[in-house]
């Protein structure tokens, strides 16, 4: 049994201790947008928001998630959507098949809340999620867009050409 | 029809996000969202007119896609095609998904349902848009018999239709019911647009299935939910064809919410359990005890012997003479030699294998990711033992494909065999990804030799290659290989003008393919062996050009007069990216040309290496010359795509075989290009619109050639295998 706060409200679900956070979210919790990758926090489809902190879900162990922390999916990031990353994503077509994006976006929004203004290093180093039909040129310009620093960044500018 | 996906969500969804992105004040679109009261949904649900399209009374379009959607952006391009001739309002287009049983149930008016060989777009073009044009016939003779008025004095946009001499209009929506009670025209008969006035197709526009990828509520076949259904976690035997001999599953058993211990034919098992956490917890607890055969003895280092026998034995599997290229190397001034390789790749798609299935008495049900929804029925049917009639496969988009989810259909036939023990109730069983890098269809192994001579001024007399490796058709479709021969493996070599041919012309060239089959499960892989191939050919060709003294560009140039597609697009990759023109210290260019899928491809890669041999892609520029560009933003997505896919298997891409079995099973050391390793890739689209290619996997090919002869460039020697994390470069 645990109590887990998640996107603003408690559940308490009936689990064993040492199941995955990931696997809660998405069988007792029927929250599927957190996606299964890897299972040994490589590829990051599973990252949540732990307390505003990015965190790769099937790593952790639900039992040692406190009654107490927040936990955030995709689900929860936005009502409708409108999350800057979100919309950032949207304006720029950054998905392909999707299924790493939920992952992709958590991870942006985080490394936005800590630093608004990211440049490509910044955004190097937050951004370690895989996506396998390899849309990070995107990721990289949409985080950038939502960030309000225009679609290169701030040394993407001295690369573009003219 | 039965209902595939609620296309009012979508549109209202799509409306919103882009309303929402642009303004603030999506608050009309989003209005649509309200639930319809159910009378009015039933009107709403619109009238068929022909095939492909469904007109709502609202004027709301559902265009109809046959093919998959992994990512790679065909069922926007599809359904761009079908509303250029169909001339309605693209932003009221939304798109339904068919299903196989839908289309058999229709004597397959859809036609191919498959979706691999970059072939979604180019291989449904024709009829999908005489798809549209048929519609646009209908309502607009629907509009005419209205007005009683000849059909040929209308004009219509956007789904409005104008008779200008009475100043009449109506829309498409309004005449929809009556168009649809018309007998639909031949398909053949109707006049296709010409390609310069599209002005829906050809243009860059926002894809169709971006907004529920952003907010979680995509259901991928792995996030079905089915009332009563149980998981199942399954493995097979580690070493392909083994056996399983003996289970001990006295502690697997009593496990929590385990329902059984299932045997999955003669090499598998699978535990099925309430939660899938629940069945991978008590798979791990069994004891399995495995026949690993003769098989369990082979490794990497056999099987590389296996194959150094294929590139010196005399008999072989297919060949393209031209000339007589052993007499003329052994004649010529200068001698050149080299022997290349590359590995086994798994595909690693994000989403892991899956598939869910309810077998009843008279009907068999599955839910699965596949780019070959026919396949996938024909699996259900013959796994079950029901008649086509009675199964069905629900479409769901896929989390990836890149040729491991097409014919093969293994895991919709293990799934069954699973779903089998448990009549009426529906089961989802989902490869672990250790599993699914267990049992891939691997990227055949291979390795090339050349042998090649160049006159006293440098000119390529005769080139003789020599490809050793495995057969994809050997394994999955035999019936191909007439008299065991195999050009498929020589794809990107070949003469014929079209799909993959060679684009230099050698005056004695002698190339051949020795086939050496493996235990190790093999199929297409992205881009198939127009990668290896590419990577042999254009790495060599610089080791000749270097030898030769020659500049890259203008070696390969010299050979490619009678090829000028292959050559226009070499110049748009070399022109814009700044072949010649000086680069920072450090930072060194390579060039690469190859074809594949109907199309052509170049590229330009700038690298650099450190002082400890690491290597760092900067920039690539590509060209694509696919015939018809029908989504120019799209096009760029799949070649932005394709250099990250290309460059994994660059750096990293391996899957090393000890006794018998993979090594590499999960993204710890099957290594994924991330973020900061992508280089800034610049698209050059240079359509000649005189043909259709392919897309999705043309470009990849160039890739990993123009990565390595710009580390060559850099450090002064050739790297003749792969992935470059297996070679000391300083």
């Amino acid at each position: 049994m645990a109590r887990l706060n998640i996107n603003g409200q408690n559940r308490d679900v009936q689990v064993a201790a040492d199941t995955p956070l990931l696997w809660v979210i998405r069988e007792q919790l029927g929250l599927t947008g957190t996606k299964y990758g890897c299972g040994v926090a490589q590829c990051g489809a599973c990252s949540v928001h732990l307390n505003g902190e990015v965190v790769r879900s099937c790593s952790m162990r639900v039992g040692d998630v406190r009654p107490t922390d927040r936990i955030v999916t995709i689900e929860g990031l936005s009502p409708n959507s409108s999350h800057p990353v979100q919309r950032a994503w949207a304006a720029l077509d950054v998905p392909q098949c999707g299924f790493c994006q939920s992952g992709q976006i958590m991870a942006a929004a985080a490394l936005l809340r800590k630093t608004p203004r990211p440049t490509d290093k910044d955004i190097d180093e937050a951004m370690t999620n895989i996506c396998r039909c390899g849309t990070y040129q995107r990721i990289r310009a949409a985080v950038h867009q939502a960030a309000g620093n225009g679609n290169s960044g701030t040394s993407g500018r001295a690369n573009r050409k003219s | 029809m039965t209902k595939i996906h609620d296309t009012t969500r979508d549109i209202s969804r799509r409306n919103f996000i882009v309303g929402s992105a642009a303004v603030a004040g999506g608050g009309l679109a989003l209005g649509l969202d309200l639930p319809l009261a159910s009378a009015q949904q039933a009107q709403n649900a619109g009238n068929e007119v022909g095939i492909w399209v469904v007109v709502k009374p609202n004027n709301d379009c559902v265009i109809r896609i046959a093919r998959s959607e992994m990512g790679q952006g065909t069922l926007t391009g599809l359904a761009q095609l079908v509303a250029e001739e169909l001339e309605c309002d693209w932003r009221r287009v939304s798109t339904e998904g068919l299903t196989p049983g839908q289309n058999l149930a229709r004597k397959r008016a859809w036609g191919d349902m498959a979706t691999g060989g970059s072939r979604g777009i180019r291989g449904s073009q024709d009829y999908v848009r005489r798809g549209g044009a048929v519609a646009r016939t209908m309502l607009l003779q629907a509009a005419a018999n209205e007005w009683k008025v000849p059909v040929e004095e209308l004009t219509v946009s956007n789904g409005t239709i104008t008779h200008a001499k009475t100043k009449r209009q109506t829309n498409y929506g309004r005449v929809a019911a009556a168009a649809a009670k018309l007998t639909p025209p031949d398909p053949k008969s109707v006049k296709l647009k010409d390609p310069k006035d599209w002005k829906v197709a050809g243009k860059p526009m926002k894809r169709l299935d971006t907004a529920d990828k952003l907010n979680g509520s995509k259901v991928y076949a792995i996030d079905i939910k089915l009332p009563g259904m149980l998981n199942a976690a399954i493995k097979d035997s580690p070493v392909y064809g083994g056996k399983l001999k003996s289970i001990d599953d006295s502690k697997a058993a009593t496990m929590p919410g385990v329902r059984k211990i299932v045997r999955v034919g003669d090499s598998g098992v699978a535990v099925v359990a309430e939660t899938w956490w629940q069945a991978k917890t008590a798979l791990d607890a069994l004891t399995i005890v495995w026949d690993e055969g003769a098989n369990g003895k082979v490794s990497s280092a056999t099987i590389a012997q296996h194959l150094e026998t294929g590139l010196t034995a005399t008999e072989t599997n297919g060949e393209r003479r031209e000339g007589d290229a052993l007499a003329a190397i052994a004649g010529a001034a200068k001698k050149i030699e080299a022997t290349y390789s590359t590995p086994f790749l798994s595909h690693a798609c994000m989403e892991v294998m899956n598939a869910t299935v309810r077998l009843t008495a008279d009907k068999a049900e599955c839910w699965t990711p596949t780019q070959n929804l026919e396949a996938s029925l024909a699996a259900l049917s013959s796994a079950s033992g029901l008649p086509l009639t009675q199964c069905e496969v629900y479409r769901h988009d896929l989390g990836g494909g890149f040729g491991r989810r097409g014919g093969t259909q293994d895991y919709v036939r293990k799934a069954v065999l699973v779903a089998k023990e448990f009549p009426g109730v529906p089961v989802k069983t989902i490869w672990s990804r250790e599993e699914d890098q267990t049992y891939d269809f691997f990227r055949p192994i291979s390795m090339c030799k050349f042998s090649a001579g160049l006159d006293e001024k440098g000119n390529l007399v005769g080139l003789h290659v020599r490809v050793s490796g495995q057969s994809i058709n050997a394994w999955l479709n035999p019936a191909a290989m007439a008299g065991g021969r195999d050009m498929r493996q020589l794809q990107g070599y070949w003469a014929e003008p079209g799909d993959a041919q060679l684009g230099y012309a050698v005056p004695n060239l002698l190339i051949e393919y020795a086939m050496r089959n493996t235990h190790v499960p093999v199929g297409p892989w992205r881009g198939v062996n127009t990668n290896q191939n590419g990577y042999y050919m254009e790495c060599f060709i610089e080791e000749l050009a270097r030898a030769a003294g020659k500049d890259s560009l203008e070696f390969r140039r010299a050979m490619m007069a009678k090829y000028p597609k292959h050559l226009a697009v070499l110049n748009a990759a070399a022109e814009r990216g700044d072949w010649g023109k000086p680069l920072p210290q450090g930072v060194h260019r390579g060039i690469a040309q190859f074809m594949g899928y109907g199309s052509y491809s170049a590229a330009t890669a700038e690298v650099s290496v450190d002082a400890q041999g690491k290597v760092k892609v900067h920039r690539m520029v590509l060209a694509l010359n696919c015939g018809h560009a029908v989504n120019p933003d799209q096009i760029a997505a799949q070649v932005e795509g394709s250099v990250a896919y290309g460059l994994s298997a660059v750096l990293y891409g391996e899957c090393p075989v000890e006794n018998g079995r993979m090594t590499s099973l999960n993204f710890d050391t099957y290594q994924i290009v991330r973020l900061a390793e992508m280089p800034k890739v610049e698209t050059v689209i240079v359509p000649t619109g005189d043909f259709w290619g392919g897309v999705g996997e043309p470009t990849i090919c160039v890739v990993a050639p123009a990565v390595i002869n710009a580390i060559q460039a850099a450090i002064g020697k050739p790297v003749r295998s792969l992935p470059l994390k297996n070679v000391k470069l300083v």
